[in-house]
């Protein structure tokens, strides 16, 4: 039986956010009211798009820009994407965003009063390696406010977009930085029931992956879904 | 291992990963009857969203070097969202059953801690009857996952996010 023939496990209970979120307001008139489906994994969700990096060129550096160096804290954020059974999952897309070192996005939407810096796009995709690892460097991204609700600031984050081996592994998450106080008062970070499920959110300074007169290190390990022993019945 | 990594919102500013070629699967020259997929995104209070991230994969025809069978599309100022794909063809289900043509379609948004996913089948297509996840469905709501023709080669369909048309949203 090879690998795709096995349906995917369920998400273990507590280890995702609950769409029904009130705290985080715009979830209000976004969220299904209705329970969802549980349908049968067929081959639509046990399988999954492949990107090949010769069509999707990787940009591991978003903190060069047209050969100018963007302003900020320069950082390495590196580490592996594994399944649930420990599985190494080479050759996995990994597609980053974030706001600058100041807390701007350069988006059009984005009205925060802070610079823009014509040397920061803030858009990276990586590959994972042969051993599943990753490693990109950028800027730390700077906090900023948001509206949900009176002095409402989000806590520096680099959102982070995954596929994995099958469309029931897509994962969008995003990687928040050790000691922010901002974290314990974020509405999305605490969205996720189970503290350690949340906490494996924040990354973990590495001196091992810090270079030398270069930049801090930051270790950020993905974990996405599991297959089930057994196949189902097709 | 850990369980797996906790979603997050894609929040409003996703579309700084936006390439509009994305939106039309047919680019590297795939070859078939080709579609067009349009559709809109509703919330609770019928407003279109113009944040959305739209994805859509179809395991058939098969991914190769023409067809990678993987859309995105951003929802516009008027909420819609367009994608140009190859209209798929049935594929095995559980057991001995047949699964009608479809396309997984997924939503991302603010206000969305975890991506949504749903299907959309094609209206009057005459393996529909059979298909083993429509049959799970209450008849009433099924339509929610029927696109509906709107000219030749066209098809929309309109996602509610809440509300008496709410679209049936799947656990996968």
């Amino acid at each position: 039986m090879s690998l795709p023939d096995l349906p995917f496990r369920p998400y273990a209970p507590g280890s995702q956010p609950d769409n029904d979120t009130p705290a985080y307001r715009s979830t209000r008139l976004r969220h299904p009211l209705r329970p969802l489906l549980r349908i049968p994994q067929t081959v639509t969700e046990r399988t999954g798009p492949v990107f090949a990096p010769a069509r999707f060129p990787a940009i591991s550096s978003l903190a060069v820009n047209n050969g100018k160096e963007a302003l900020g804290e320069r950082i390495i954020v590196a580490g592996h994407v594994r399944d649930e059974d420990g599985r190494k999952l080479p050759g996995t897309m990994l597609e980053i965003w974030q706001a600058n070192a100041a807390g701007r996005y350069n988006h059009a939407r984005d009205q925060h009063d802070a610079p823009l810096d014509p040397d920061f796009s803030g858009a990276g995709r990586v590959f994972t390696d042969a051993e599943g690892g990753y490693r990109f460097v950028t800027v730390k991204p700077g906090a900023y406010p948001w509206g949900n609700h009176a002095n409402a600031w989000r806590p520096n984050h680099i959102h982070i977009s995954l596929f994995g081996p099958g469309h029931a592994t897509r994962l969008i998450t995003q990687m928040y930085f050790p000691g922010d106080p901002l974290l314990a008062l974020d509405p999305i970070f605490l969205a996720t029931a189970e503290a350690e499920a949340r906490n494996r959110l924040v990354a973990v300074f590495d001196l091992a992956i810090t270079q030398p007169n270069v930049a801090l290190g930051y270790r950020f390990d993905i974990v996405l879904r599991g297959r089930q022993a057994t196949p189902m019945e097709d | 291992m850990p369980p797996a990594t906790a979603s997050q919102t894609i929040g409003p500013y996703w579309h700084l990963l936006e390439d509009a070629a994305w939106a039309d699967l047919t680019r590297f020259g795939a070859a078939g009857e080709i579609i067009t997929l349009s559709g809109r995104v509703i919330d609770g209070e019928g407003q279109m969203l113009t944040d959305a991230c739209v994805e859509i994969w179809q395991a058939e025809p098969a991914a190769g070097e023409t067809f990678g069978g993987f859309g995105r599309a951003a929802t516009d100022e008027d909420g819609c969202f367009r994608f140009t794909t190859i209209k798929p063809g049935p594929l095995p289900g559980p057991g001995n059953s047949r699964q009608a043509p479809h396309i997984a379609l997924t939503i991302l948004a603010r206000g969305l801690l975890f991506h949504l996913a749903t299907r959309v089948y094609f209206s009057g297509e005459p393996g529909n009857e059979e298909d083993p996840v429509l049959r799970m469905i209450a008849p009433e709501r099924r339509q929610t996952l029927l696109a509906r023709p709107a000219g030749a080669g066209r098809w929309h369909i309109d996602i509610f996010l809440q509300g008496a048309h709410e679209t049936v949203f799947l656990a996968i």
